[in-house]
């Protein structure tokens, strides 16, 4: 496979721009990623920024409601959004047939959407079912992602729930929706990209056309989240009334994704070392040798690694039977780390793990929206979009010393424990 | 919210050129053919390979029929599918991981009432590998006596989990009141079955019932098709058995009836499912019911959707779609819903099915949902694992690469009363049976008020 040419530029207004023309299949994919996710959400104002990302689809000067969505896929495509810690996405990918409607809809609800009073209320409301569906409703919901962060943070742009408490969804106003649109999602603060099947000049010309007249309006200044590491185990506790079997999960800060990339990906190697296939350490001792738990998973960041700025969580979570205390778990898992911290992986091993990435990363390639998205966040975040294709060489690089290294940093005495309990009372 | 000196929400809608027309649609390049070879092996196995060298990587999927009547035949199947890979004579299960990992390969099993089904995938290049390990798991899996008792039990804990899942709870219920006590109602086994479960009834099931006589395998990626059935006649030309593998007996045509009220003690949401009888891809009815059901709830911009989630907030997601089985097929009706709206919901879910063969969809709206039908097979399909379950769907039913190319040209030629004739004749409110489940305490006064709808347990 060839690997993509990249083209990257930057309108007058700001507006950063990738194209990756690929011709094996006549379909398009088209993104914008805003730099801005839930960490950046005020106070009292909580799951407002995954709030906004729906009433981004609810109709634009030029679009009634509805419309939007009757446009992507009556030309045959697909869409959706998704609000992550420090970005927001939308997409489509369509038939290539349909590319210059694709940047109108992208240019057109980035110039001038239709905030209103009626859609605000309707998506409070639909927002709320998409909460219950996901968390109240279902066992193990929100684990761990809205439970770990208020253990191991201790800022709220960090530790806050992203989907947002009812009471603050509620009150959030029309005014709100206003401001944070004008602050946020600028052209500046945004991130074009166009994959597949196109033809460069003429998109170039067409993202010009369309995009070319949102006017520009300054990039807002980003704060740092950064925030101490821990300098105690910290322990919280959350009683599930759904959940039939005890959870943990156990938090980790990790290095600077975008600064100390190589030490991020060495945390990544270690995940799959540890729970990546029957062979992996926790999988071998405490799924088959002991056993101790049904299942354990390790990984950076909460949604999946490169979708976050630092500071990032390395986690480890584990459904374990009523009978197996929570320690014993964490005992394993430490004896665990220590072994690796002081004898590095041989080559063999090694070669597993990154065979595996590699692997995933070309199954992740393979489908168009992945792509598109891939090249959006990582030049979003990274402010290179190419090294989506470098990653695999990247983890491939990581060395036994490196991941002994990490290991060495998961510290018992700089992390959260997050303990999930059954609700006796009704496990039904 | 930050900016101080932001326009408002009436300003920020407005722009001095007013609204723009929307850009009307190109040429579309057609697909490139696909390259493949459709064969039986000596065995028995029907072989699909493909090549789509999108990326240097193979997708593996095979499928076999796996039915059984016996009541311990889910519980006995469900260990099989989790200890085929953990050991053969050859190979313990950390050497099969560790020959997978080092091809960047994986191969995983699943087991429902009808079929046993294995997929995989790794780099091409690891591909002689892939094949040797299944016809390693294949034909000499060992279902040692510790893995047959560990696995037992990490199933009884996943179904507990399992169990507690509202759509778990829902299927089920669904299930039972469509189809009884027919086999295909067990698709989750009991635990008590489970924890039954002999070392040597599975070492028995394995070597009746996995069989290459009527088991399909697809392969699709950076593969030589014709070059690649050597090399799967090699791997896999060992694996024997007597007869062909076990189709589930046909499943009777639903019977229309009163939803029933499931309780779920406490529950904030309830499941709405409802299903009726549909046709399967073979009938010449299907293009159009297709259609018609992408109209009613099948995509995001049909009518169920923009009723009871944009209009009225009572949903995240609404959806109905087919369900294939055998050479059956049904349709399903699906919503998640708060429980103070789930009647209501339920009123608006019927006034849509019955709106659909009342009010059809006009030409325009038939035009939006061909186009989608049309371009999301082109998007499904221009991926290896898109591509890879799709066949393997169809080669289950003896269809196959060509089914799938000639598909967009049969979308092409439905007319706007063939869909509406579909909508009268499939849609019809009194064609439907269901489940609702949720907190009953909430949910019986509206819904037996509203009417055909039953209280599970009550005379």
């Amino acid at each position: 496979m060839a690997v993509p040419q990249l083209h990257r530029f930057t309108l007058d207004n700001g507006l950063r721009v990738v194209l990756a023309p690929d011709g094996t299949a006549p379909v398009v994919g088209v993104s914008v990623h805003y730099d801005v996710g839930f960490r950046s959400e005020p106070e009292g104002r909580t799951g407002f920024a995954h709030l906004f990302e729906h009433l981004m689809f609810q109709g634009s000067e030029s679009l009634e409601k509805l419309a939007h969505f009757r446009y992507v896929q009556s030309s045959g495509g697909i869409f959706n959004g998704s609000t992550h810690p420090d970005y927001t996405d939308y997409f489509e990918v369509l038939p290539s047939s349909a590319l210059e409607r694709a940047l109108f809809l992208e240019a057109d609800r980035m110039r001038a959407p239709k905030l209103t009073k009626e859609n605000l209320a309707n998506q409070i409301d639909v927002v709320k079912e998409e909460i219950r569906l996901n968390v109240l409703n279902r066992p193990y919901g929100g684990f761990p992602w809205i439970l770990l962060p208020p253990v191991l943070y201790s800022t709220f742009p960090n530790a806050h729930n992203g989907y947002g408490d009812f009471t603050d969804l509620e009150q959030a106003t029309l005014d709100d929706c206003a401001a944070f649109f004008d602050t946020y999602y600028a052209p500046a603060n945004a991130v074009l990209t166009v994959a597949g099947d196109i033809e460069v000049d003429r998109t170039r010309e067409l993202v010009e056309k369309h995009f070319g007249d949102v006017p520009a309006r300054p990039k807002p200044h980003r704060p740092s989240f950064a925030e101490p590491r821990p300098n105690e185990e910290l322990r919280g506790s959350h009683t599930d009334p759904h959940a039939p079997l005890p959870a943990l999960a156990v938090g980790y800060r990790m290095p600077d994704p975008v600064n100390e990339l190589d030490g991020y990906l060495a945390h990544l190697v270690l995940a799959g070392l540890l729970t990546d296939g029957d062979g992996s350490r926790l999988q071998q001792r405490l799924v088959h040798r002991e056993p101790l738990v049904t299942d354990v998973n390790a990984g950076a960041g909460l949604f999946g690694p490169f979708e976050a700025r630092d500071p990032d969580t390395f986690s480890i979570t584990a459904i374990h039977a009523p009978d197996v205390a929570p320690d014993r778990v964490l005992g394993a898992l430490d004896e665990e780390l220590d072994a690796l911290a002081t004898t590095p992986p041989d080559e063999r091993e090694l070669a597993k793990v990154t065979a595996r990435w590699s692997a995933n990363l070309h199954g992740d390639h393979d489908r168009l929206v992945s792509r598109t998205l891939a090249f959006g966040s990582l030049e979003l975040l990274h402010g290179d979009a190419a090294l989506a294709d470098g990653l695999a060489d990247r983890i491939a690089g990581v060395t036994a010393d490196q991941v002994a290294e990490a290991a060495k940093g998961l510290r018992p005495d700089s992390r959260a424990v997050l303990v999930v309990e059954p609700d006796q009372g009704d496990a039904k | 919210m930050t900016s101080a000196t932001h326009r408002d929400a009436e300003r920020i809608g407005r722009t001095p050129l007013g609204p723009r027309q929307v850009p009307p649609l190109g040429e579309q390049r057609p697909p490139a053919e696909l390259s493949h070879t459709d064969t039986v092996l000596g065995n028995g196995l029907r072989v699909l390979a493909v090549r789509k060298p999108t990326v240097p990587m193979v997708e593996l999927r095979l499928s076999i029929p796996f039915a059984g009547d016996d009541p311990s035949h889910p519980a006995t199947a469900e260990v099989l599918a989790e200890t085929i890979l953990t050991g053969t004579k050859r190979r313990d299960r950390i050497a099969i991981d560790t020959e997978l990992a080092l091809i960047g390969g994986d191969l995983g099993t699943v087991v429902d009432p009808e079929h046993l089904s294995v997929s995989g995938s790794a780099l091409a290049s690891g591909l002689p590998t892939l094949l040797d390990v299944l016809a390693d798991v294949l034909t000499e899996a060992v279902h040692t006596d510790g893995e047959v008792r560990r696995e037992a039990d990490r199933i009884v804990e996943r179904l507990a989990v399992a169990r507690t899942q509202p759509r778990v709870i829902a299927r089920e219920a669904l299930q039972r009141r469509r189809y009884g006590d027919h086999p295909y109602t067990r698709e989750v086994p009991r635990p008590e079955d489970v924890a039954a479960v002999t070392p040597d009834a599975v070492r028995l099931l394995h070597a009746d019932a996995v069989l290459p006589g009527g088991s399909t395998l697809v392969l699709v990626g950076d593969i030589d098709p014709d070059a690649v059935i050597g090399e799967v006649e090699q791997a896999l030309g060992s694996w024997r058995g007597d007869g062909e593998a076990k189709r589930l007996a046909e499943l009777p045509d639903l019977t229309p009836g009163d939803l029933l009220l499931v309780g779920r003690a406490g529950a904030v949401q309830s499941q709405l499912r409802l299903s009726a009888q549909a046709v399967p891809r073979t009938d010449p009815r299907y293009p159009a019911l297709q259609l018609a059901n992408l109209t009613f709830g099948g995509y995001f911009s049909s009518r169920l959707v923009e009723n009871i989630r944009e209009d009225k907030g009572y949903t995240y997601g609404a959806h109905s779609g087919f369900e294939f089985t055998g050479q059956k097929a049904t349709l399903q009706v699906e919503a998640d819903t708060a429980s103070e709206v789930t009647a209501a919901a339920l009123l608006e879910t019927r006034y849509e099915l019955g709106r659909l063969g009342l009010v059809p969809p006009t030409d325009a709206d038939v035009e939006a949902v061909r186009q989608y039908a049309i371009g999301s097979l082109l998007i499904s399909s221009s991926s290896q694992t898109g591509l890879a379950s799709q066949l393997a769907a169809l080669t289950d039913v003896g269809l196959g690469v060509e089914w799938l190319t000639a598909h967009p040209d049969r979308l092409a030629r439905v007319t706007t009363e063939d869909v509406a004739q579909a909508a009268l004749e499939f849609f019809a409110p009194s064609r439907f049976t269901g489940v609702v489940v949720g907190d009953a305490e909430v949910l019986a006064p509206q819904l037996l008020a509203l009417g055909d709808v039953t209280v599970e347990g009550a005379s």
